[in-house]
């Protein structure tokens, strides 16, 4: 695990950014983004029963003038695909933070398919990739990608490397 | 037994003192309702996203508690988006309602029968899921108590209301997303 406090440096670009509403599927990987999100009183934190919920929530905000991110983990990108037909047909912004798995470290191979293809899978439906590999890099990750996303009408997911969430047995992610 | 309201009736009915609501349509026959009942900027007609409408109505409601937002969306549709009454339950907007125009079919696809035609309540399933309102509308006389609570009660508000599987016209909203974005987003926020 990272010596910094890369879910930190995101809750406060996030905040910073004035963003408002946070849908998530749990991840193990943003447990400490998520408590961060549910303990701010400017946030309004939802929890969805299925990734897809998400893309709604997000569309629906938008239209009424407040902004918001998605927190989900890579498994999550494939229940999104078909809503994410209307993120680009209305060209609407949109930010996704995927928590990696599937990726170096991983202990449970039925993860690994749906990590390999989760890049191939954004970028079909027109969803702008980047990745943040390092914890140095994700608090301006997120910060540039909420700039674009507002200022240009665009959507964006920042994969995050399952490297930085350290997590390598079903035994760690339950202790949690 | 076989539903004795009309859907255009129905949903003409539930918008035309709509006042400042802010209305989501369901893709396909509530979109042409809403359109047979008259066009409006506040109207964001969904084109597709199948299963999307109550979670849209969703962000909308959070977005705007001020403002009351109605969904109007199809029983095909809202099946498909089973979860976001779980999920809209725990945020307890009372600002939302969804109104489900249930002619248990899929209709733009050649009548198929939905899970509403067995006899899946839609209604039992928001009241399970924690709604503050939901009731089945079978009769004319109740469709105004019911478009009393959508309008005005405290949400969530959930109304599935039995129509006549019927074939209508099609009265097409715009469909050109940016188009809708703009002018939705210029009526309610002049931006």
């Amino acid at each position: 695990m990272s010596a910094i406090d890369w879910p930190g440096e995101i809750f406060r670009a996030l905040h910073g950014e004035a963003v408002r509403i946070v849908g998530y599927v749990p991840d193990a990987g943003h447990k400490r983004l998520i408590e961060l999100c549910q303990a701010d009183r400017d946030m309004r934190s939802v929890v969805l029963t299925t990734e897809e919920e998400g893309i709604g929530l997000a569309a629906g905000a938008w239209l009424g003038g407040v902004r918001s991110v998605l927190l989900m983990q890579s498994s999550g990108v494939g229940n999104c695909i078909n809503i994410l037909g209307m993120t680009r047909e209305c060209r609407l912004p949109l930010l996704i933070l995927v928590t990696m798995r599937g990726e170096e470290g991983e202990f449970n191979p039925w993860q690994v398919p749906m990590g390999q293809a989760t890049a191939t899978v954004l970028e079909a439906m027109d969803v702008n990739v980047h990745r943040v590999l390092a914890a140095e890099e994700a608090g301006a990750a997120v910060r540039a990608a909420v700039r674009r996303a507002y200022a240009g009408n665009s959507a964006h997911a920042i994969l995050i490397a399952q490297r930085l969430i350290g997590i390598k047995s079903f035994q760690q992610q339950a202790a949690q | 037994m076989s539903a004795a309201l009309h859907r255009r009736d129905v949903v003409k009915a539930l918008l035309l003192e709509r006042g400042d609501a802010l209305v989501v349509a369901g893709l396909g026959s509530t979109a042409w309702d809403c359109t047979a009942a008259g066009d409006s900027p506040l109207t964001f007609p969904l084109w597709g996203a199948m299963g999307a409408a109550a979670m849209v109505g969703l962000g909308l409601a959070l977005a705007q508690p001020a403002r009351r937002v109605l969904v109007i969306t199809g029983d095909g549709e809202m099946l498909m988006g089973l979860g976001s009454l779980a999920t809209i339950a725990v945020q307890q907007p009372p600002n939302l309602a969804i109104a489900v125009i249930d002619n248990e079919r899929y209709g733009e696809t050649g009548m198929q029968t939905t899970h509403t035609a067995a006899g899946v309540d839609l209604a039992a399933v928001a009241i399970g899921c924690g709604f503050s309102t939901a009731c089945v509308v079978r009769e004319p006389e109740d469709l105004e108590p019911a478009r009393r609570k959508l309008l005005g009660g405290a949400g969530p508000v959930l109304a599935q209301i039995k129509v006549v599987a019927e074939n209508l016209s099609l009265v097409l909203p715009p469909h050109d997303g940016p188009v809708l974005r703009d002018r939705f987003r210029q009526a309610l926020l002049g931006s």
